[in-house]
This record gives structure tokens, C-alpha cells and sequence, in this order.
């Protein structure tokens, strides 16, 4: 039988008469894709390792490249598609798992993007960004359902409030641990957190020594493979967060390979160098709603008391009691992770096939937190796939309090989601763990433009609260008379929980 | 099909309180809302009068709209099974060419039986009733519900409707008065203003954004909001937080116009402590977009504005009198030379209190 | 006086400064016809050197104690009191070669044309050299010593 080969997926174009064989392209690309030919002077490239990072295109001075999608090898089928005839042949060549990187890229509905906002008009002054405060500061813990002051007019503060993180916007950096991305982007991830006044956090790969100095502003994971948990390190965050599951592959643990164990990592993580770094898939101590109450004590208690701690778990189908139950059992923050959350390695069955959206998710669990009363005892974050300040504002509309991005910041680093970060080749430096590669993301540039994207965001989401009439975070929290359904069913607009458009109040 | 009635601008209100506690005529609120009507349109009006059941002022003075007789049956039936009826009987009112078709207005004297209360805060006991009739039975609607106070209120000019509800037979030490500015060609008598709860009234100039939130966040303790009208938020957060968490008026003004972030930074140390958690803890009370309200309860009249202030408040004092009103008109037009005339401050509480009391 | 650091750190190897520099100093000055059209090909004045992933792009460190100005034999190499570079002036420059023996960072060459010498001119008379505008990674900035 002659072995079948999948076409690959991309091409590329060089335009002859602006390359001016630098050979740029063929010093960066670690695919090795470009190759300089000293004898005929050009430079040969072999599309079939290409995997559309683009990188060469970017580097190179004259912008002779273009890497293009080719066409389809196969006849147009919606059912047999070339991605599924591809996958089959693989598996059968390897036997294998296929496995992938990014989140979900498969077209199932995104809300956010059915889901439209108010605006003031006539009756009630939008209010202008630019000339009066708007304040989108916002604090994420354990509330007080109420405030107890000596006396009506209250000169002294009675109750205690418990410790809470303060924002300076509702947008934190999600979890993406040091072995799955560069020690280059996670100090640039700490450093931007700390400049612009949010959090970073540290995934579950530990916190690597010259990062200790951000503790103030890193929110340290506690995940099942407890990699690099010490009573130091729960001591230097600012908040835990226990995780249970993520969005891209709920129910099943993470997986660094070997190749990606260097010498920082291993220590970092407290595991030997060169092995693999397998979180298991649930935490072996947490079988049961009551173990995982014993655990977030045990944190509590290990740190006096002195932080938050919340938990994170996968959006799956019984997220609004699943919720519920960890507020009950102890957690100052939850946070739901949805389907389109990203990752460095994953099964691609399970990261396009297991989970719910996030939009639909956090209507759901808002929502029945409410009817409980328990709204107030944990703060509500949400993630997975946010792509723009208004998929931010809507979710806060919804009833969240603030949101986790991860995706975006690496998109705003340089990543092109090529959804090879399991390779550990990423061109981009963010995905890596190769010298060679790493250096390319200067963290002083990465830095800047992660900065930049929280305050273009914060600017865009002040445009539009002001545009509502609001000039308060808190007013818009869980405001769903400001949004509206286009093109939604009935039971979508139901488990949304807003109004269709048209309706008016 | 109720629509949900939402002010837009224009409206008119006004206040006015004898702290010493002397009754006088509720002609002089219907003069000065009347003054006022150019921001009217005719759709609503209504008024609040503290003090005006001196006989009764121990029983819970219902005052109830219905649609329909069948209303009015079962809406009584629903009271005789919880309350002792003191006394019930249609609201006196006088035909004023200019109001249409009333609906059945009626009040009732109600002392909550010791058996139904079974312990209960009576408070409580009586918001839950009230929330009872709003939203189960068709066609009723319990307008006020407060001790020796009453809201009356309807569809037309706000000076009409104070003629015809016979406003200037009473006397209270307390009066805040409404009109109205709706989009909606059919007013709805339950859609003026004021809104009340147990003793609170509400009158309400203004839109407010942050509705949903405040619903919802309402919605989590208990109260239903079903008047069609986002005004009725602002009487659920004044009974929230003043009557069950206990909150002086000044606290209530700095959550529902909360100091912004770079105000409280600049704040003393325990202050910036106290705005702060106040801040974290009702964040879903916090009121946004244009308003200017007036309070009434039991101790007498609140004034309020928005954190940046879009709606207009002047206030004045002459002797034990205090004033407030959406126009210096309307204040003039029932005291000729006040002592102090002033505009409050957005987020400042302009607080009315009757002697000997506190809040 | 301003002068390149070099911060080996963010170094890809790219040698896109290479690229840039030899541009800069071309008779045209495009970068498609400078290295396509122009014979003899641009010779750049700043080296990348390497060693596994240790990369840094080096060039005339103008020097404050310059062995090259003491070597010159003709004047032609002197500092500019502007900019505080150090500049070969090509009409005295006789190609002896003694500034590129005394250089103790080996950045002097011999230019490809005429028999002078090659080296970093600071691109004196542009806004900024043209290596440090066009590091894609912050490389080598500019700085006041």
C-alpha cells in the first residue's frame, strides 16, 4: 500500500524580484522550512513543514513572503472535510492521540457576537470617557452580604472585609504555566500585570524565583499535579487558585513533555529534569464537593487567612450546581473556564468536543448563584476566548466580575495561533523553551504591548459604558437590560437571560 | 400589555416638611406642583402625605387600585385572612373634568393579626404582602402601605389630581408631590409616582442605567419589582438598606451616589475605609444615570441626586420649614421670601428630620 | 555622547542590521536595488557575531581613548566634535590598514571600491543609525553614555 501522505496545509509565496536573499527567513524559521541554495542564489523553501506562524513573513525586510492557506487537495465535502480525511490518515499511521494547541477553533456559535449593547439616547446623557471619570475599578474576593458601622452614620467600620484583590480594570492575565511559555513571557506577563494595576497568574507550573517579586500581583495556581507548591510559594501570591479543570480540556490533566524540562523548569516545578511533567486528572485528594472544602481550608489556613482563595473549573453541562457547591464550600472567587479556552497541548478530540461556551455559562451560573443568595460570598471570573473589550463588557453585563484573558495576550506578544505550542518550536519564542527561540521575545516589547492592549481595551469599555449612561463597573455588573439577542432561539435568549432585540424595557 | 414606563426627563417633584411637626393643607404641595407644570405632560401625577391619619396613625393605611370588581374581592379576602380590617372605604375624591375614568381607588386600616405574624418581623410581614398582591393577584395594586401616611396619585396634570384626590381637606407635616413626563400615550394610574413601601414614597425625576443591576441585586433579598417603573428600585434600596441594614440617610447617599475612586483616595484614613466597603459590599445598589429623588418616611423627607448630578434640586429653609424642589418655582410659589436657598451637592442627602427624631 | 548599546540578551541573529547597514551606506540607498542591482554589493559596517544561541551584532564602539585616531598616519581618522564619533574622513585615507590591526574589537574593514577603510559611522546626519531603528527586537538601542 503506498503510505499516504496528507497534503499540507500551507504555502509559500515569495516574490523573486523583492528577495534579496538575506536569508533571514532561513536563520529564523525552526521548522526549517527555508534554505539558501549558494549555488543558484535563492532561497528553496519546502512548504511541507510550514505550519502558518508567519514568522518569516514578519522578518523578512522586503516583504517578499506571504504564507497562504493552499487550496483544498481533496473535492469540496461539508461532511469529509480535509481536516477530517487528514486526521484519519494520521491516526492510522500512528495510532496515536492527535493533539493540538490554542483553543477550540470549530464553528459553534459564538454568543458574543449575537449579543448587542444600549445606548443612552435623549432621555438619559451618555457620558464622555475623555471628560468625566469612569471608574472600572473593581475588587474580586468574599463580600459581606452586609455592613455593620457603630452607628447609623457610622464613624467606625464594624465588619470585617475579607481580603480582597483590587483591579484596576475587570481584565486579569489567565493561567498559562512556565513550561508551556517562556520564562521571556511570563516576566512580561508579571511586569505588565504590576504596571497596569491587575494579575497574572502563574498556571501550574510554579513561580519561577526571579519572579517572587511580583507576588503582590500573581495569583499562584494549585493544580493537580501541585507542581512546585510550597508553603513559600502560597505565602507570596496575592490570591490561590485551586484548579479543577480548564476550558480547552475539561476532565483530563496537563502534559508537558520532557523535551520541555530544562534545568529552570525542573526546579521550578520540583520534578526531575528531562521527565514529563503529567498533572493527573483530578486532584487524587479531591474525589468529592467536601474534599475540595478540606483543601481550600488547609489553603486558607496555610496562609492565615490572608488571601483569597478561589477555584477553577472546566464550563461543562452541570456548571451552574457544580458552582454553586464551591461557593458553599468555602471559595472567595470562582472561576469558569469555557470551551473555546486555550492550551499548549491537548487531545483535539477533546478541545473541540468537551464543554460549554463560556457566554452561556456565566449566565447560568450568575444567575443561580442569585436565586441562592450566596452571589455576594465569591466573586465570578470568567474565561475562555475572550477577543475584544466588547466580549469583556458583555460578559461583565451578563454577570461577571471580571474576566481572564490568555489568548489575546499571546496574540498581542506575537503569537499567530498556529496551534503548534506542543511542539515546543514556536518561532514567536512564546511557546518554547529553546534558548535560541525564547530570545526572540524581549520582554521589555512584550511588556509594552501587553500594557497597551489593557489600556486600549479599558479605554474601549469606558466608550461604551458611557455610552450606556454608566459610570461605574458595579452598574453594569449583571445589567442584562443592556443587552440584547440578535438572531437568538427562544431557549438561547432564555439561558442568556436577556430580552430579544426589539424589545424595549 | 403593561409596558414598562420609564420617565423620560421633564418631570417635576417637590417636598416639603414642618419639622416641628405642625400639620398644614396639602393645597400648598398641589400650588407648587402645579406651578411646575410646563414639565409635565399630563400622564401622572400623585402625591405622598405624611401625618394624615392622626385616627388610625397605628394601623397600616393600604391604599389599592384595582382594575375590576373581581380584583377587589379577592385582594380583600387576601387582606381578612392576615389583618384586622379597622376600617374600609373608597378614597374620597371630587370630579375634576380633566380626570378619566379612575380606577377603584380604596383604602383600609390594617393592624397585622398576632396569629398570621407568628413572630415575624411585622415589616416584613407586610412588604411580602404587598409583593403578594402586586404580582398574584390580576388587576391589583397596593399603591401605599404605610402607618398614618398615604400616595395618591393618577393619570392627569399632578394639580389635577391633588383636586380631585381632595388633597387640600387634609393636613400632614409632610408632603412630596409628582409630575409626570411619560412616553407611553396610555398612562397607567399604578405608573405615577410616588412609589411606596411601608412607609417610604418615592418621587423620582430621572432614568436609571443601572436598573437591571439594581433589580437583580434587589431580586437576592427578597424584593419583586413589578410596577412596571425602574423608580421602584430606589424605594426597595432606601427600605433595604435604611430600614433592614440600619443606614443613616448620609450612608444611603454615599451608596446610592457613591463618591467616585479619586474623591475617596483623597478622603482621611477611616473615612476612605468606610466608602470603600461600602463601595465592595452594594456595589449593586449604587444608582446610575440622571436622578433626583425625594424621599418621604416616617421622620421625614430625603433629597437626593446622581453622583453627577444631570437632574435639578434646589432646596431652602425658613424656620422649621424645609423645601425641595426640581424648580426655585415651585418653592416660591408657597413661601414668598425664603431663609436659605441652595443647590445640594450631587451625592449630598438634603435630610428633613421631624424634632425628636433620628436617621 | 550618544552611543549603541548592545544587549546580546535579545539578539535572534537575524542580522537584519547587517542588512540595514549596508543599505544605508549604498549608493541607493532601496533595499531591493542596493542588493539587487548595485555591484559591488553593499558591504555592511556592523557584524553579528555567533556561537550557539549566543548571537550580538557588534560594530565601532567609538571609543573614547581611540587606538584607531592614534594609528592613523594621514589624520584621516579623528572624532567629530558633534557627535563624539569617530570618523574616517575618505580623501586622507590611504588604505595602510594600521587602524585595523590596532582595533581591539576587529570592526574596522577594508571598504570593497576604494582602497579606505569601513567601518560604523554612527549614521551621523540621520535622525537615528539605521541598525537600531531596524532590530526588530531592541537589540542594540541608542544612549546617552
Amino acid at each position: 500500500m503506498v503510505k499516504s501522505t496528507p497534503p499540507f496545509g500551507f504555502a509559500i509565496k515569495r516574490d523573486d524580484e523583492k528577495c534579496i536573499r538575506c536569508q533571514a527567513c532561513a536563520r529564523m524559521c525552526s521548522n526549517d522550512v527555508h534554505a539558501y541554495d549558494a549555488e543558484k542564489d535563492i532561497i528553496v523553501s519546502d512548504s511541507t513543514k510550514c505550519v502558518g506562524c508567519h514568522f518569516c513573513e514578519a522578518i523578512c525586510p522586503t516583504s517578499a513572503l506571504t504564507v497562504e492557506r493552499t487550496q483544498s487537495q481533496y473535492r469540496e465535502n461539508f461532511n469529509w472535510t480535509a481536516e477530517v480525511i487528514n486526521d484519519i490518515k494520521s491516526q492510522a499511521g500512528s495510532g496515536g492521540v492527535i493533539l493540538t494547541g490554542m483553543g477550540c477553533d470549530k464553528p459553534y456559535t459564538n454568543y458574543w457576537d449575537r449579543i448587542v449593547l444600549n445606548a443612552s439616547q435623549v432621555t438619559n446623557p451618555s457620558i464622555d470617557p475623555l471628560r468625566e471619570p469612569m471608574e472600572l475599578k473593581t475588587f474580586i474576593g468574599r463580600k459581606p452580604d452586609r455592613i455593620e458601622m457603630g452607628s447609623p452614620e457610622g464613624p467606625k467600620l464594624e465588619t470585617e472585609i475579607p481580603h480582597q484583590l483590587e483591579l484596576e480594570a475587570p481584565i486579569m492575565f489567565s493561567a498559562m504555566s512556565y513550561g508551556s511559555i517562556s520564562y521571556n513571557a511570563c516576566f512580561a506577563l508579571a511586569r505588565a500585570a504590576s504596571d497596569f494595576g491587575t494579575f497574572w497568574n502563574t498556571g501550574e507550573g510554579g513561580l519561577h524565583r526571579d519572579f517572587y517579586r511580583y507576588g503582590p500581583r500573581t495569583i499562584v495556581q494549585v493544580a493537580s499535579g501541585r507542581f512546585g507548591v510550597t508553603r513559600e510559594y502560597l505565602n507570596t501570591g496575592a490570591a490561590i487558585e485551586i484548579k479543577i479543570g480548564q476550558g480547552a480540556k475539561p476532565g483530563i490533566g496537563g502534559h508537558l513533555p520532557g523535551e520541555k524540562v530544562t534545568e529552570p523548569i525542573s526546579e521550578t516545578r520540583m520534578i526531575p529534569a528531562g521527565t514529563d511533567a503529567l498533572s493527573p486528572a483530578p486532584h487524587h485528594d479531591i474525589y468529592s464537593i467536601e474534599d475540595l472544602r478540606q483543601l481550600i481550608y488547609a489553603l486558607k489556613e496555610a496562609t492565615r487567612y490572608r488571601k483569597p482563595v478561589g477555584v477553577k473549573i472546566a464550563a461543562v453541562h452541570n456548571v451552574a450546581p457544580i458552582s454553586s457547591g464551591i461557593v458553599r464550600a468555602g471559595a472567595d472567587f470562582i472561576v469558569i473556564d469555557g470551551m473555546r479556552g486555550g492550551t499548549g497541548a491537548a487531545p483535539k478530540v477533546t478541545r473541540d468536543n468537551v464543554g460549554i461556551p463560556i457566554e452561556i455559562a456565566t449566565a447560568v451560573v450568575d444567575s443561580r448563584l442569585r436565586e441562592e443568595g450566596i452571589r455576594n460570598q465569591a466573586s465570578l471570573v470568567v474565561a475562555g476566548g475572550f477577543r475584544k473589550s466588547s466580549d469583556v463588557i458583555k460578559a461583565i453585563a451578563l454577570g461577571a466580575d471580571a474576566v481572564y484573558v490568555a489568548t489575546s495576550a499571546l496574540v498581542a506578544m506575537g503569537c499567530t495561533i498556529c496551534q503548534k505550542c506542543y511542539t515546543g518550536k514556536c518561532n514567536w519564542g512564546i511557546a518554547t523553551q529553546d534558548p535560541y527561540l525564547t530570545k526572540r521575545l524581549n520582554p521589555e516589547i512584550a511588556t509594552r504591548r501587553l500594557k497597551n492592549l489593557l489600556r486600549a481595551w479599558s479605554l474601549e469599555i469606558k466608550e461604551m459604558m458611557g455610552g450606556m449612561g454608566i459610570n461605574a463597573i458595579e452598574s453594569l455588573r449583571g445589567n442584562r437590560e443592556q443587552l440584547r439577542g440578535v438572531g437568538l432561539s427562544e431557549m438561547e435568549l432564555k439561558m442568556l437571560g436577556i430580552k430579544s432585540v426589539g424589545e424595549a424595557w | 400589555m403593561r409596558r414598562m414606563e420609564v420617565d423620560r426627563g421633564g418631570c417635576s417633584l417637590f417636598g416639603m416638611i414642618d419639622e416641628s411637626g405642625d400639620r398644614f393643607s396639602g393645597a400648598q404641595a398641589i400650588n407648587a406642583i402645579a406651578k411646575m407644570q410646563d414639565r409635565e405632560n399630563g400622564l401622572g401625577g400623585g402625591f405622598a402625605g405624611y401625618g394624615i391619619y392622626p385616627e388610625f396613625k397605628d394601623c397600616h393605611a393600604f391604599h389599592l387600585l384595582y382594575d375590576n370588581e373581581k380584583a377587589k374581592e379577592y385582594t380583600e379576602i387576601c387582606l381578612d385572612e392576615n389583618y384586622s380590617i379597622e376600617r374600609a372605604e373608597p378614597i374620597p375624591t371630587r370630579k375634576v373634568p380633566a380626570i378619566k375614568n379612575p380606577p377603584l381607588l380604596w383604602r383600609y386600616f390594617l393592624t397585622v393579626k398576632e396569629t398570621k405574624a407568628n413572630g415575624a418581623d411585622i415589616g416584613d410581614f407586610v412588604v411580602n404582602t404587598v409583593m403578594k398582591i402586586n404580582g398574584e393577584v390580576d388587576g391589583a395594586f397596593v399603591i401605599s402601605s404605610g402607618k398614618n401616611m398615604g400616595i395618591f396619585k393618577g393619570v392627569g396634570f399632578a394639580g389635577e389630581v391633588g383636586k380631585f384626590f381632595r388633597l387640600d381637606e387634609y393636613e400632614g407635616h409632610a408632603w412630596t408631590a409628582h409630575g409626570r413626563f411619560p412616553t407611553n400615550t396610555v398612562g397607567w394610574w399604578g405608573g405615577a409616582h410616588p412609589f411606596g413601601l411601608l412607609d417610604w414614597s418615592v418621587v423620582h425625576n430621572g432614568e436609571i442605567s443601572s436598573y437591571g443591576t439594581n433589580k437583580r441585586y434587589l431580586e437576592s433579598f427578597g424584593y419583586r419589582c413589578t410596577l412596571f417603573t425602574d423608580t421602584e428600585v430606589i424605594a426597595y434600596l432606601f427600605d433595604l438598606l435604611a430600614r433592614k441594614h440600619g443606614f443613616g440617610f448620609d450612608t444611603v447617599g454615599r451608596i446610592l451616589a457613591a463618591p467616585f475612586w479619586d474623591e475617596i483616595e483623597r478622603l482621611p484614613e477611616k473615612e476612605r475605609e468606610i466608602c470603600k466597603a461600602l463601595r465592595m459590599a452594594y456595589g449593586g445598589a449604587l444608582v446610575n444615570g440622571p436622578f433626583a429623588v425625594v424621599v418621604g418616611h416616617s421622620n421625614g423627607i430625603v433629597g437626593i441626586n446622581d453622583r453627577i448630578k444631570l437632574r435639578p434640586l434646589v432646596a431652602a429653609r425658613k424656620g422649621s420649614m424645609l423645601y425641595m424642589s426640581s424648580e426655585e418655582s415651585g418653592i416660591r410659589e408657597v413661601c414668598q421670601s425664603p431663609g436659605k436657598v441652595w443647590m445640594p451637592e450631587a451625592g449630598e442627602p438634603v435630610v428633613g428630620r421631624l424634632e425628636g427624631t433620628h436617621g | 555622547m550618544k552611543k549603541i548599546r548592545i544587549r546580546e540578551k535579545y539578539c535572534m541573529g537575524c542580522r537584519l542590521c547587517e542588512i540595514y547597514c549596508a543599505v544605508q551606506h549604498s549608493k541607493s540607498k532601496d533595499l531591493v536595488k542596493a542588493y539587487r542591482g548595485e555591484y559591488p554589493k553593499p558591504v555592511p559596517r556592523i557584524l553579528v557575531e555567533e556561537k550557539d544561541y549566543l548571537s550580538f551584532a557588534i560594530q565601532c564602539r567609538h571609543c573614547e581613548d581611540a587606538p584607531c585616531i592614534g594609528a592613523c598616519i594621514t589624520g584621516a581618522m579623528s572624532r567629530d566634535p558633534k557627535s563624539g564619533a569617530v570618523l574616517c574622513d575618505e580623501n586622507k585615507c590611504v588604505g595602510c590598514w594600521m587602524c585595523i590591526m590596532m582595533c581591539p574589537f576587529g570592526v574596522i574593514g577594508r571598504g570593497k571600491e576604494k582602497k579606505v577603510i569601513s567601518k560604523c559611522d554612527l549614521c551621523v546626519g540621520e535622525k537615528e543609525p539605521a541598525c537600531v531603528k531596524n532590530c526588530p527586537n531592541e537589540a542594540l538601542v541608542l544612549e546617552e553614555e
